[in-house]
């Protein structure tokens, strides 16, 4: 399969090559941000010799393009630096905000994309019947009410009225897989609302228009009931925009919970990104934008791969 | 009062009763909820602080990038951790005097220029190493080093020389100051060993506890200092967790996830107090809101200006709608009851006929324009237009203009000649007046350059006499009241909240949010 493997090949390098641009950008990006490090670090309390004091020993003084070069370098070598606030090595640092953040993203995919997958084929199958309308009314409803308010209100009712799940979604090393669990149901459920909406209305619409085809027709007409209709033929031939929508949602659970995560007090890459951003510590900032560039793209990647696998005339060209 | 009431309060602070079945029991006998209350808060408080348990803190305020370093602290959360583990040599007690801690005692020259403190007998860093006066020698040389990055260089400045002389500490000063030993309870100036020169961010010091993890700006747990000195810390473990988000910390208050927070918004605390078990706590300091006119530019150079706008403020108002009613009223003084030899004056009131006449004598026509930012201190826009309806009342036309919060502080204050800002406060008088009222300090943001100001300023410093100090201190009072620029509407109180798991809160102790940040120390979880 020659085409297919330089089909894949060219995605691969098309991604590696917007993630160079990126990573220009990023720099670029945060060298135009208004404010001082020295200043933002040390305060109200600041005094022009400590401050200077401090320019020096950050190396801010140091031409850009030269900082530029020897990060990126760093980066390729999975050497972040060091962050200029705390003196923390970030590479480490980072590696376990991030790794709280893909145990909340994990979660709340394993729950979210079976669930949204599965309500869209329902919704198909009872088409403009009450479930489907039923399932659409709540989801709409979900994804328009802004997060933070969704998170508020399970706040109030779950956390301090009923006490049945913590409202600070704290964890650390030292707890069990079952108590990290209900540590972050409250943050799940949210993102699993938030998210629901999107991806089962893309279901519902891409197999909708497979169902027009005349593949169909003949598959009902060979006496297929509805759901095997729908999973045997429809299903298989809108995966494409469905792993689409799958991955643009899953990439949100990562670089997009900023919010949720300060709501629910969570140590994920949000809250490490804000605060350091609110410092003007450029390095983790890049760092942080770097990681999210990566994981935004290399998703996105993977649903064009999958979209070009599932597709026979790619994968069988004559 | 009933001695079988006091028999069941007993009982109830000893344990061997809820406070519900007190509370139903106390009622039967007659009590109101609140006089039942009372007596049981009293019961166990006489019982004494009990030990152990872990007390949970919510605290806003911390980040990511945060440091153990006491030089670099500057949020309330890094305050907190400076209180665990380490110890300055005097600390504000909660009258508003000074009680030792690493200094057993200190004593003055007669002209109040050389200090000498005595360090307490056979104490030790957590790190077993017994403290001595080189340590604290080389503590203050950290942070008044000229390559220093300590925010508490500024109140170093004026120290000469720091040395060690056997068991005792002398520092000689460049100018006499009688208010050294306030400046020695700053919080950054905790003593480390050896200075912490070789380690700053280690952690280590005198303090009740220990850092035992530390992950900023999320969560950190200290645990009890066995060879603590003194008689706080009540509890076996302190467990800190950093909530900012104001409803997220409310919201874990209530689910009972921590046991005390700080910045309970005034708008809510009302709401939050009514819940059973917990108590909203309202302390007075220092600190408040302002708005700053520069006292050399036209036309805030005129003084007939700057007094018609003081006369067209309404205060109460500002305190009852921008903090809710948790707070005080200001007098145009950054001085209150909160600083140690303050002198009340008359309350200067709204009055729009002064406010007219002396807009009319000015001279001054046309718009006067404000500025403002929402981070310039909570409700600053809303205070702000507070302000321009009371001004319409006395003929004044005062224009809002509304900046960005990104670089309020580098754009606006202390270079817009007319702005709202805020101040934490200081402990003395001296130092609030030293930092932004002396002509020629750095954030003399209201421009005021008095020459009899700064003379009394400086002679108030070297007065060792409390008497005529406290007299030379409410002349600059005055002086700054009718003719400074500036109009300090309110005094914001903290407010803090607790729940019934703890005991011990001290009402109204002098100093900053949380008892002065002791309250993890000084509370106690109820057995």
């Amino acid at each position: 399969m020659p085409l297919i493997i330089k089909l894949l090949a060219q995605r691969i390098a098309l991604g590696l090559i917007l993630l160079l641009f990126v990573s220009g950008l990023i720099f670029a990006g945060t060298m135009i941000l208004p404010g001082d490090v020295a200043q933002s670090i040390l305060g109200q309390s600041a005094t022009p010799e400590a401050l200077a004091n401090l320019r020096a020993e950050l190396g801010l003084n140091d031409p850009p393009l030269q900082r530029y070069i020897q990060w990126l370098g760093g980066a390729m070598t999975g050497d972040l630096g060091t962050a200029l606030t705390s003196g923390a090595d970030i590479t480490e640092s980072i590696g376990k905000r991030l790794s709280n953040t893909l145990f909340l993203a994990f979660w709340a995919a394993i729950i979210a994309v079976p669930l949204a997958i599965f309500l869209g084929l329902l919704a198909v199958r009872f088409k403009d019947r009450w479930p489907d309308k039923m399932i659409s009314a709540v989801t709409l409803a979900s994804i328009s009410i802004p997060e933070f308010l969704i998170g508020y209100v399970l706040m109030y009712l779950i956390a301090v009225k009923l006490r049945w799940f913590p409202s600070v979604a704290m964890i650390n090393d030292g707890m069990s897989l079952g108590e990290k669990l209900g540590a972050i149901a409250l943050p799940v459920t949210v993102l699993t609302l938030v998210v629901l909406a999107h991806m089962m209305r893309m279901t519902r619409a891409a197999i909708l228009n497979v169902m027009q085809s005349a593949y169909i027709e003949t598959a009902e007409l060979k006496g297929l009931n509805g759901f095997q209709v729908i999973f045997r033929h429809a299903f298989p031939n809108a995966i494409a925009p469905i792993v689409n929508v799958v991955m643009l949602n899953l990439a949100y659970l990562v670089v997009g919970v900023v919010v949720i995560e300060v709501v629910f007090v969570y140590p994920g890459m949000g809250q490490y990104l804000v605060d350091h951003v609110s410092k003007r510590d450029v390095p983790v900032v890049q760092a942080c934008g770097l990681i999210f560039a990566a994981v935004y793209i290399g998703l996105n990647m993977t649903a064009d791969i999958v979209a070009i696998l599932s597709n026979p005339r790619l994968r069988h060209p004559k | 009062m009933n001695d079988h009431l006091h028999y069941l309060a007993r009982h109830a602070a000893a344990g061997k009763l809820s406070r519900r079945d007190f509370m139903a029991k106390a009622a039967a006998l007659g009590f109101t909820a609140a006089a039942a209350g009372t007596l049981l808060t009293s019961e166990a408080r006489a019982a004494g602080p009990q030990k152990g348990g872990t007390i949970r803190m919510g605290l806003q305020g911390g980040s990511t990038t945060d440091s153990l370093d006491p030089a670099l602290s500057t949020n309330q959360v890094t305050l907190m951790l400076i209180r665990l583990w380490g110890e300055p040599l005097v600390e504000l007690n909660d009258d508003g005097g000074l009680d030792g801690k690493v200094a057993e005692s200190y004593e003055a020259s007669a002209d109040a220029r050389v200090w000498t403190f005595k360090i307490r007998n056979g104490i030790t860093f957590s790190n077993g190493k017994s403290v001595t006066a080189d340590d604290v020698v080389k503590t203050m040389e950290r942070h008044s080093g000229e390559d220093t990055k300590s925010g508490a260089l500024g109140i170093m400045r004026g120290i000469q020389k720091v040395s060690a002389d056997g068991d005792n500490v002398v520092i000689e000063l460049d100018t006499p100051n009688a208010d050294l030993p306030y400046l020695m309870a700053d919080y950054h100036l905790a003593i480390q060993p050896g200075g912490g020169i070789d380690d700053p961010a280690a952690g280590i010091g005198t303090g009740p506890y220990i850092i035992k993890s530390a992950d900023m700006g999320v969560r950190i747990v200290a645990e009890k200092n066995p060879n603590y000195w003194g008689d706080i810390g009540h509890a076996e473990t302190i467990e800190l967790i950093v909530i900012n988000d104001n409803t997220a910390r409310v919201a874990a208050l209530q689910s009972g996830q921590v046991d005390m927070i700080d910045r309970v918004p005034p708008r809510t605390a009302k709401l939050v107090d009514r819940a059973p078990n917990i108590t909203v706590h309202s302390t007075s300091g220092p600190g408040h809101y302002v708005f700053i006119m520069h006292c050399d530019t036209a036309p805030f150079n005129n003084n007939d200006v700057r007094m018609a706008l003081k006369y067209g403020i309404n205060r109460q108002e500002m305190v009852d709608k921008v903090l809710n009613g948790y707070g005080s009223v200001g007098n145009d003084s950054p001085i209150n009851s909160s600083y140690p030899m303050f002198t009340a004056v008359e309350q200067r009131e709204y009055d729009p006929d002064k406010a007219m006449f002396h807009l009319k004598k000015s001279g001054h026509d046309g718009e006067i324009l404000l500025r403002t930012s929402d981070n310039s201190f909570p409700g600053a826009p809303d205070a702000s237009a507070l302000f321009q309806q009371s001004c319409e009342g006395a003929g004044i036309n005062l224009n809002v203009k509304r900046e960005p919060n990104d670089g309020y502080w580098s754009e606006v204050w202390n270079n817009q000649p007319f702005c709202t800002s805020y101040w934490g406060g200081r402990p003395t008088q001296d130092q609030m007046y030293t930092t932004a009222y002396l002509s020629s300090a750095d954030w003399n943001d209201t421009r005021f350059n008095n020459e009899q100001f700064d003379q009394l300023l400086l002679a108030a410093r070297a007065e060792l006499d409390t008497a005529k100090r406290t007299q030379m201190y409410a002349d600059m009072g005055a002086l700054q009241r009718d003719n400074g620029g500036l109009i300090c509407p309110m005094f914001n109180d903290f407010v803090d909240a607790t729940t019934d798991r703890l005991d011990g809160w001290v009402e109204n102790a002098k100093g900053f949010a949380l008892m002065n940040s002791y309250s993890p120390m000084k509370m106690w979880v109820k057995a």
